[in-house]
């Protein structure tokens, strides 16, 4: 494997804390039991930023980290949160967002969450439930779409303006010109 | 804003918190794994009484952790609240046997499988409770990077776990701070606004916090390769500590709990302790 | 003479992303043990010359460069940067940015660590370097536990188990209040004499830098160096002001007082200034000539009152006790003091973001203790030190617009509110940019605007200047002074001791959570005690006025504050 370059590892591990921070200011949302999970969107961001490595690391340790603090690690969904960081680090491979945005980016970005969200809530996270803890499929499948629904609307909200925020702000300086 | 209520490293004198980071952590790793594999009710007494032996041995409060546990309470209660909803007669299934306690509303009676299944699943969750608690309140965050590059996790891993715990007050403060700005001008998280209003409001904190988190990359980054992070293939710590006797033991005692547990659990060929048959 | 540590021959450099080089022809020698001083207004590349000297360039920075430069001996562009930081160590200007160790010991041993250096010999080095910088007492601690000089001198001992035979500093002086500065100087002196390292400093804080001998300074201008001599030479001649640097005061004063500067009077330090009798004679005729110099104002009403306030952001803990001030209508005020000493608190108290546990606060009279932080927000603006933390919204229009927006304004309201907003602010040209085309002091201006929006009386800003050169700072302040003018109270929380100077009558000196004083400027700074206290300077005014026998220190800085502004008055129009 590649060796994790010095960046890649810094944005990691703020990467990570940032996760934490959004993880525990619970957003309430008006369906009880899913609040608004931050997290995610920036999490995305980070990926199509830095990569799929970064996206998976992010993840878990963000997630581990909030768990560990709460009430003890549920390793499927935390893996589950890994899996998103990795889907869309690699769908958005070599997007280079720093160089400008266009609504073909915004599309792969969009598609990248939606695939990332709906594996990993549909499938991961369920089928390991059923692994680990050995919960009754109904359950996991209502939950799990819960959590996929209410993460694509969140990351493809607040992640696609966070990206177009991104973009416009690095973009060099132009010729503009003073109106009076 | 309120502060964000998390569980700290408790620094005390005590048998658990003089063990290394390392065996912490590798104990900690395999009392997972155990519990995640195991279905047997026997077994997981067994953990939990353990664990509630060594939460003594290491001092640490009950008042200390109480609000985790209330949240762990919490957390409980609505995923048993949602199994029983969803699949009232899980156990039934799993237990290949029924026995009727309460006669319900419809399809949702009380079996004594059913409420077995729901201790079982509880347990499992709980058994690991005060483990992962200690194993948060007892370890220097200082060792986790170097346990984790003695278990073999690459350095540069381990060190962006450090990384994230030393700069989790930071972001929490930038966050704060933000917010309470934004607040000025009328951009509310909580409150009466609609789902969307308050998705749209909160990149007005996110999108200034994700920039300056970007900054801090570019810094922190240039910090580290000015004082030669990532010259060697490997790295010394500062604050590693050797294994003691007490280390040892405590490894193979994780060790053989974890045989014990494999033996017991899958000794019938199935993973599940059933008491009905 | 001994081979120079650092050798530039004929360099030029052009970061790959740009459309121009960012330095031009530099030639610069720099030898072991000796003190140098980069200084330069912002984008004279002397951050650039810097990250040269320290392998960032090209490592980090990719670009392409002319001429030769050597370092050690060696040329960075074919040494791996590793190699470089154990020749140069460099403490970058954010302290907590080079502060990655979850504790000091860990931090200061970081290096060491990617060495591979055995833990024995490693806890070795660092109690030893802790002890020169004075931190070893507190190697347990973790970085919020510190203060800015403290972290400083962390980042100082993490470069310096190197072993390295240059010392970089980048604007040493921007996070740290007074005293800690003048400290961080102090300790810069004591360690070269210590270690014979060659030490480079860039700032452009010259009075604050010259508290302790510097051999050499070199001024640079648009990417090239203007001026390379001796601190003695440097400072006779009139080369600062062309350049964008602020002149130190005592030098300022004796220009006024018609005293030229010579390299006879060691004019490099005011410690060192040698005056003749008939020299400060003509300081004292200057003195006594500019009197009459008398604060005319007019009683205003009381707009802010500040109860008996008192708050902990933990119950064990009080961060402020019984602070009780108030702020008249069309004030400029300055709140000053240690880092820590609760100022920010009190701003947040104020604006409503955390609750007093005891105490009031009056608006007008009216209590506003049960108003909400946007009710408060309506008559009361916070503006925070960056202001990237602030700008959320990519165009200057919509960041402006954005408190309006969860009012219930007409859409033809809100644009006649921007649009009178942004010509009070002088932004009117630019409504249509992105704010990231913008200058810092810019963007400044962009977040002062998007609070103004709201119409309130009274604005609060923290650090409004800090890590600005003189030309964005006055360029910020005669802004605010404009607004102030115009009816706007203001209140800044400042360690910058000329902003409180020039530009605010009052101060309000905090320490340790208390109120200790609220009297003029030019008293604070001349009251040894308080100085001491909360961990402010005096300045190099009052060193002159005492060393000139002036009979009353605190006027003469008035006198000197007046004259000053006459001149930039003239200069302007």
């Amino acid at each position: 494997m590649k060796k994790l370059s010095v960046k890649s590892v810094v944005a990691i591990g703020i990467g990570a804390a940032l996760f934490f921070v959004l993880g525990k200011v619970a957003i309430p949302s008006p369906v009880p039991n899913t609040n608004i999970s931050l997290q995610y969107a920036v999490e995305a961001v980070f990926a199509t930023l830095f990569g799929p490595i970064a996206g998976i690391v992010i993840g878990f340790i963000g997630h581990t980290l909030i768990d560990a603090t709460s009430y003890g690690p549920w390793w499927s969904w935390i893996i589950a949160s890994a899996f998103v960081g990795l889907v869309i680090g690699l769908v958005t491979m070599k997007m280079n967002v720093e160089e400008g945005i266009d609504s073909k980016k915004l599309i792969r970005f969009n598609v990248a969450h939606i695939i990332a969200h709906v594996l990993a809530w549909g499938l991961v996270a369920p089928v390991l439930d059923i692994l680990i803890y050995a919960e009754p499929v109904e359950k996991l499948f209502a939950q799990g779409l819960m959590a996929a629904v209410s993460n694509i609307i969140t990351t493809g909200v607040v992640g696609t303006l966070l990206l177009l925020g991104y973009a416009k702000t690095v973009v060099k300086k132009g010729s503009l010109e003073k109106e009076d | 804003m309120a502060r964000i209520a998390i569980l700290n490293y408790i620094k005390r004198p005590s048998p658990v918190h003089e063990l290394t980071g390392t065996t912490k952590l590798i104990f900690f790793i395999v009392w997972s794994v155990a519990s995640m594999v195991t279905f047997d009710t026997r077994i997981l007494l067994c953990m939990l009484a353990i664990g509630a032996v060594i939460f003594r041995i290491s001092r640490i409060r009950i008042r200390d952790i109480s609000v985790v546990l209330g949240l762990a309470a919490v957390f409980l209660l609505l995923n048993n609240i949602f199994i029983y909803l969803f699949t009232p007669e899980y156990g039934v299934e799993l237990y290949e046997s029924r026995t009727v306690l309460l006669a319900g509303v419809g399809r949702y009676t009380v079996t004594a499988q059913q409420l077995f299944y729901h201790l079982n699943v509880t347990l499992k969750v709980i058994c690991v409770v005060p483990v992962a608690l200690l194993f948060i309140a007892c370890t220097d965050p200082s060792e986790f990077a170097a346990s984790l590059a003695r278990i073999g996790v690459s350095y540069r891993a381990g060190y962006a776990v450090s990384l994230a715990l030393r700069y989790i007050p930071d972001v929490q403060r930038e966050y704060t701070n933000i917010s309470q700005a934004q607040q000025a001008r009328g951009i509310e998280l909580s409150g009466k606004d609609k789902f969307f209003t308050r998705l749209k409001n909160s990149v007005a904190i996110l999108l200034p916090l994700v920039m300056s988190s970007l900054n801090r990359i570019e810094t922190v980054s240039n910090a580290m390769e000015l004082r030669g992070f990532g010259k060697e293939k490997k790295r010394t710590w500062y604050t590693q500590r050797s294994l003691k006797r007490n280390d040892w033991l405590t490894i193979g005692f994780a060790a053989v709990i974890l045989v014990i547990d494999l033996i017991v659990t899958f000794w019938d060929g199935s993973r599940y302790y059933n008491p009905f048959l | 003479m001994a081979e120079p540590i650092i050798s530039f021959k004929d360099y030029g450099f052009q970061y790959l992303a740009q459309a121009s080089p960012t330095l031009y022809h530099i030639n610069l020698d720099i030898y072991p043990g000796e003190k140098v001083l980069i200084a330069g207004a912002s984008g004279s590349g002397k951050s650039t010359v810097g990250s040269c000297i320290n392998g960032l360039i090209p490592y980090a920075y990719p670009g392409e460069s002319t001429g030769s430069l050597l370092v050690g001996g060696k040329d960075p562009a074919r040494e791996s940067i590793f190699n470089l930081s154990q020749i140069v160590g460099t403490v970058l200007q954010d302290t907590d940015g080079q502060f990655i160790g979850l504790t000091v010991g860990e931090d200061i041993a970081f290096a060491l660590e990617n060495d591979c250096v055995p833990q024995d010999e490693m806890k070795e080095t660092v109690q030893e370097v802790a002890k020169l910088v004075d931190i070893d007492h507190h190697l347990e601690y973790a970085p919020h536990e510190l203060s800015g000089g403290q972290k400083q001198r962390v980042s100082l001992a993490g470069v310096m188990v190197e072993k390295v035979q240059a010392l970089l500093f980048d604007e040493p002086l921007a996070n740290l209040d007074p005293a800690a500065g003048r400290a961080t100087i102090e300790l810069i002196d004591r360690i070269q004499e210590r270690t014979g390292a060659a030490v480079i400093i860039i700032e452009h804080r010259l009075e604050d830098v010259l508290w302790r001998r510097v051999d050499r300074i070199v001024l640079m201008d648009e990417g090239r160096i203007v001026a390379d001599m001796q601190a003695k030479a440097f400072l006779s001649g009139r080369m600062l002001l062309e350049h964008g640097i602020r002149e130190p005061l005592y030098l300022t004063a004796l220009r006024y007082a018609g005293v030229p500067v010579t390299e006879a009077m060691e004019p490099q330090h005011v410690g060192s200034l040698r005056l003749s009798e008939a020299q400060k004679e003509n300081v004292r005729g200057w003195y006594r000539a500019s009197g009459g110099y008398t604060e005319e104002k007019k009683e205003k009403p009381v707009l802010l009152d500040v109860e008996n306030l008192t708050f902990g952001y933990t119950p064990e803990r009080t961060n402020l006790r019984d602070v009780s001030f108030s702020v008249r209508e069309g004030d400029m005020v300055s709140i000053v003091g240690k880092n820590g000493a609760g100022k920010s608190t009190l701003a947040k108290l104020i604006c409503g973001f955390e609750k007093p546990t005891a105490g009031r606060i009056c608006l007008s009279g009216r209590d506003i203790s049960g108003d909400t932080i946007k009710e408060r927000a309506q008559r009361i603006g916070y503006v925070m030190q960056n202001p990237n933390q602030m700008i959320s919204r990519p165009l200057i229009w919509e960041e402006v617009e954005l408190a309006l927006l969860s009012g219930n304004m007409s859409a033809e309201e809100r644009k006649e509110r921007v649009e009178e907003t942004l010509k009070i602010c002088g932004l009117y040209p630019f409504r249509k940019w992105p704010v990231s085309a913008l200058s810092f002091g810019q963007k400044k201006r962009v977040t002062i605007a998007g609070i103004l929006v709201q119409r309130p009386q009274m604005i609060i800003l923290d650090e409004p200047t800090a890590g600005q050169d003189y030309h964005h700072y006055t360029e910020i302040m005669e802004f605010l002074k404009s607004l102030n003018a115009q009816g706007y109270t203001i209140v800044m929380i400042t360690h910058d001791m000329h902003l409180m100077l020039e530009y605010t009558p009052r101060a309000i000196v905090f320490s340790e959570g208390e109120l200790l004083a609220d009297t003029t400027a030019a008293h604070v700074l001349n009251d040894p005690e308080l100085v001491e206290r909360a961990n402010l300077k005096e300045t190099s005014l009052y060193t002159l006025s005492m060393a000139c026998g002036v009979d009353n220190p605190q006027e003469f800085t008035k006198r000197f504050i007046a004259c000053e502004e006459a001149y930039r008055k003239r200069e302007e129009g």
